[in-house]
């Protein structure tokens, strides 16, 4: 029997910690069913070791990425349905560092909350003009760009009536390959925040709203799309460690 | 800065995320070339057809510069080219398949450094894992000496035949079974 949302929200609201200051989530999250067997049991083993080869990491360059991957809306002959976006920012390091040349990858459900993924067969359309993938190379700023739709909500199985809020999945790397992030970027005021069990993993309060992009308008076009700002900020490795490592 | 939280890969990364030649990072026809294959498990012991590793390490020689060209495109279709078969990235990415398998064609690294870094990421998964395959003849380094006699051996591969290695990625389990992750942050 699949729990209800009542006993999932009353899940979440036990392991609530809104002043906790946790980074991450844990990977243990019961409310997130499939977390359960997908964890680590034993103590994760801290590594500090200034020889690390993951304080080195993979590059990419202008043979990676072509310059329409940043726009999801022209990657087919016709103009995909949905509310047009601009989603922008930059990627830095703890310190404030921009992280230059690297490679960011997003993905998404289109306009009505469906993915163009076969094993996502719940009954909303799929846009024969939208397939949900881009990627780009940061500036030397640090800052990335993408033009796509909104995505909608949609439905999942972790419990009865579960609903993703609308996100667009993030792939970032660092210049060390131990700053390795995948996230996904909010909406601001979406209704569904309360009862999402993969949003509410993150429990500190202060570090959920990390996730969750701005809206502003002067990155809005006249007639064209509405704009989102949100900035990444990679974790690891110690900043100590890392000035030793290089 | 406070770092941007980690959340799950979740199920529906494999049109965007896999690349053709993810797996394929020894160049073309390289006599060094070793194969290393295995599975990932869950807590189970049930194999996970929805997990993507990704493997970064130094070249034969030494260097972690790494090298563009991974996911190389093809400007005429906006598709995929695949690797020009001759440069090393030291970078790969596989999924794994419908029985959590997954395979890797890379080139043995240095003695210096005997080991692949590996980053897991999986529906279920909330905040990606590290961990490293060790080559069998690896010396124990500083990490390993740090890691519980009866674990240690999660971080190596067996060599199945020549040039071949087997390394399981359990990410649940009791302490000799489960795969040792590690803490970069």
């Amino acid at each position: 029997m699949s729990p209800t949302q009542q006993e999932i929200s009353a899940e979440i609201a036990a392991q609530a910690a809104p002043t906790s200051g946790a980074l991450h989530p844990e990977r243990r999250y019961p409310p997130y069913r499939s977390s359960l067997l997908r964890h680590p049991s034993q103590p994760v083993v801290a590594l500090e070791d200034p020889d690390a080869v993951e304080l080195s990491g993979p590059v990419f360059g202008v043979t990676d990425v072509t310059e329409l991957d940043a726009d999801l809306t022209r990657q087919h002959h016709g103009e995909p349905l949905g509310e047009r976006i601009t989603v922008t920012g930059r990627v830095l390091d703890r310190n404030g560092r921009p992280v230059r040349g690297q490679l960011v990858e997003i993905w998404q459900a289109n306009a009505s909350g469906r993915y163009a993924h076969q094993r996502d067969q719940h009954p909303a359309p799929l846009d024969p003009n939208f397939t949900g993938v881009g990627r780009c190379l940061t500036d030397d700023e640090g800052g990335y760009a993408f033009t796509t739709i909104k995505p909608g909500a949609y439905p999942w199985r972790n419990h009865t009536n579960a609903w993703r809020p609308a996100h667009i999945h993030f792939s970032l790397f660092g210049t060390a390959f131990a700053q390795r992030l995948v996230t996904q970027m909010y909406f601001p005021g979406d209704p569904l925040f309360a009862y999402d069990p993969i949003l509410r993993s993150v429990t500190d309060d202060a570090a959920r709203q990390r996730l969750v992009a701005a809206y502003d308008h002067e990155l809005s076009v006249p007639e064209w799309s509405l704009g989102y700002r949100w900035d990444v900020v990679l974790d690891g490795p110690a900043a100590t460690w890392t000035e030793e490592g290089r | 800065m406070l770092p941007t939280p980690s959340q799950t890969v979740g199920p529906f990364y494999g049109y965007a995320l896999p690349f053709p030649d993810g797996g394929v990072v020894a160049p073309a026809g390289h006599p060094a070339a070793i194969v290393l294959h295995g599975r990932v498990l869950d807590g189970d012991g049930a194999p996970i057809p929805d997990a993507l590793l990704e493997f970064w390490q130094a070249a034969p020689d030494g260097g972690r510069e790494g090298r563009p060209g991974s996911l190389r495109r093809d400007h005429t279709t906006g598709g995929y080219a695949g690797r020009d078969g001759l440069s090393f990235t030291g970078f790969g990415r596989v999924a794994t398949d419908a029985d959590g398998s997954w395979t890797l064609h890379t080139l043995a690294p240095p003695a210096e450094t005997p080991y692949l870094a590996v980053c897991v990421f999986a529906r279920g998964l909330l905040h990606h894992l590290f961990t490293r395959v060790y080559l069998p003849d690896a010396r124990p380094d500083d990490v390993l000496r740090r890691i519980p006699v009866e674990r240690r051996s999660t971080l190596f591969a067996q060599e199945e035949r020549p040039g071949l290695f087997g390394f399981d990625i359990r990410l649940q389990g009791a302490p000799h079974e489960e795969t040792v992750f590690l803490d970069l942050a």
